[in-house]
């Protein structure tokens, strides 16, 4: 068995994760980080995108993180995310609304200075991550569930 | 209605406690950033405290609607109290809640902003509009301080209005903070070296902000469940009060019917009385 840290991920609003796994790949702020057992201890800001758990036996999880912040101890990685899903959880439809809807703001606030254009930039990077880690999953369902190398 | 306001009160409660296990990690986060500060010569603006408090915001929670027993009286009464206690500062009022905004606006208090329609489980999206409010004031030099004034919830029973420091925010807990009842102070982080990502000024900027919404969260979530079980007490004692009246009403109207009865039963034994005397007379 290989070695395994503990995963948590925490939002506000409830306790979304809590397992060992094998490793996180997590959507840091200066770019993506790799997660192991024993790495250094290291607090990290995050960005908007897709957290990836990867556990021996089991298919690799996916969420779509929204921002926030991460602690990294030799055997413990906290998430303390502004927000998170799990990938079932995410209803492509409406993400896809939401991307809409950002993107016409967004276009509005280049021409109009009364919009909050930093407001509507960070709901279409939202409304990406969560786009992406559905549609990872609408892949995956179709091809069947991956086997470990 | 009792029972609709005992599920709320139910609910409200569990969502309090929900927040525990982010609000604990949180904290210690930003105890051991603020700790840290190295390179930076200056407390973050946001942790400063000011020498001279002029200009105080409090941020009132109250409810929508009434029909809550005193919760909202209370509250109400309990801010005026606390600015009275203040005259020489002047007071912005952010309201959450209809109840204490009407008052407020009544008395012709400086109501900056106000909030309604807060959602049965609010999200943190509902909250960060308050937070910006406070935030932005308080580093624009508008506030002073940031008070957040609520109802903290003890038992079913018990509701306490609270009035506490919300800005600038303190790293030392104690029992007048917010997040007190949310946080074990035994801290599990390890004081080795944490590599931060980026330096530790950058991540208090983004720390601050959400533990500012995470404790304006809780008080709302605190609020509610207060809200919902003075909602419950009130119902449950007009229903009692309401079965007690409907048995004195029912004991008065048999009385009255026994009355009434008895008196036309004597009105017939006399008439016949009175025939059966006639007769015998002639």
């Amino acid at each position: 068995m290989a070695p395994t840290l503990r995963l948590e991920i925490l939002t506000i609003e409830r306790k979304l994760f809590d397992d060992e796994v094998n490793m996180v790949i997590a959507p840091g702020a200066e770019g993506v980080l790799g997660i192991l057992p024993r790495h250094i201890p290291l607090v990290t800001l995050l960005t908007y995108g897709e957290l990836q758990v990867k556990k021996e036996g089991q298919d690799d999880q996916f969420f779509a993180i929204g921002g926030g912040f991460m602690e990294v101890q030799p055997d413990h990685v906290i998430v303390m995310a502004d927000s998170a899903e799990r990938d079932e959880e995410i209803d492509l439809d409406r993400a896809e609304a939401a991307r809409k809807r950002a993107e016409e703001r967004l276009q509005k606030a280049r021409e109009d200075e009364s919009f909050d254009a930093a407001r509507a930039e960070a709901a279409l990077r939202r409304s990406l991550a969560r786009i992406k880690v559905a549609r990872r999953r609408r892949r995956d369902h179709v091809r069947g569930p991956r086997r470990e190398q | 209605m009792q029972m609709v306001a005992a599920s709320r009160m139910r609910r409200a409660q569990e969502q309090a406690l929900a927040s525990r296990p982010y609000a604990a990690k949180a904290w210690e986060i930003l105890t051991h950033l603020a700790a840290q500060r190295g390179g930076a010569d200056q407390l973050h603006p946001l942790l400063t405290h000011r020498d001279e408090v002029k200009n105080v915001a409090i941020i009132l929670i109250t409810a929508d609607k009434g029909l809550a027993g005193a919760y909202n009286s209370n509250m109400i009464r309990a801010t005026l109290k606390f600015m009275n206690s203040r005259p020489d500062q002047e007071f912005s009022l952010i309201t959450v809640g209809r109840k204490g905004r009407d008052l407020m606006v009544r008395l012709r208090k400086n109501v900056v902003a106000e909030f309604t329609d807060m959602p049965d489980r609010p999200k943190v999206l509902d909250i960060s509009p308050i937070a910006h409010i406070a935030i932005d004031g308080f580093l624009s030099g508008k506030f002073d301080q940031v008070y957040l004034a609520y109802s903290e919830f003890i038992n079913t029973l018990t509701q306490r209005p609270t009035i506490r420091l919300l800005l600038p925010l303190r790293t030392e807990l104690d029992e007048n903070s917010v997040m007190y009842k949310y946080i074990t102070p035994a801290t599990t982080m390890v004081s080795a070296e944490y590599v931060y990502e980026p330096a530790p000024a950058v991540l208090l900027d983004t720390v601050i902000p959400r533990f500012t919404e995470l404790q304006i969260y809780q008080a709302v979530v605190e609020a509610q469940a207060s809200e919902h079980s003075a909602r419950m007490v009130a119902m449950r004692n007009a229903t009692e009060n309401a079965n007690s009246l409907i048995g004195d009403l029912t004991l008065t109207y048999n009385k009255a019917r026994q009355e009434a009865i008895t008196k036309e039963m004597l009105d017939i034994a006399g008439g016949a009385e009175a025939l059966a005397q006639s007769l015998k007379s002639k």
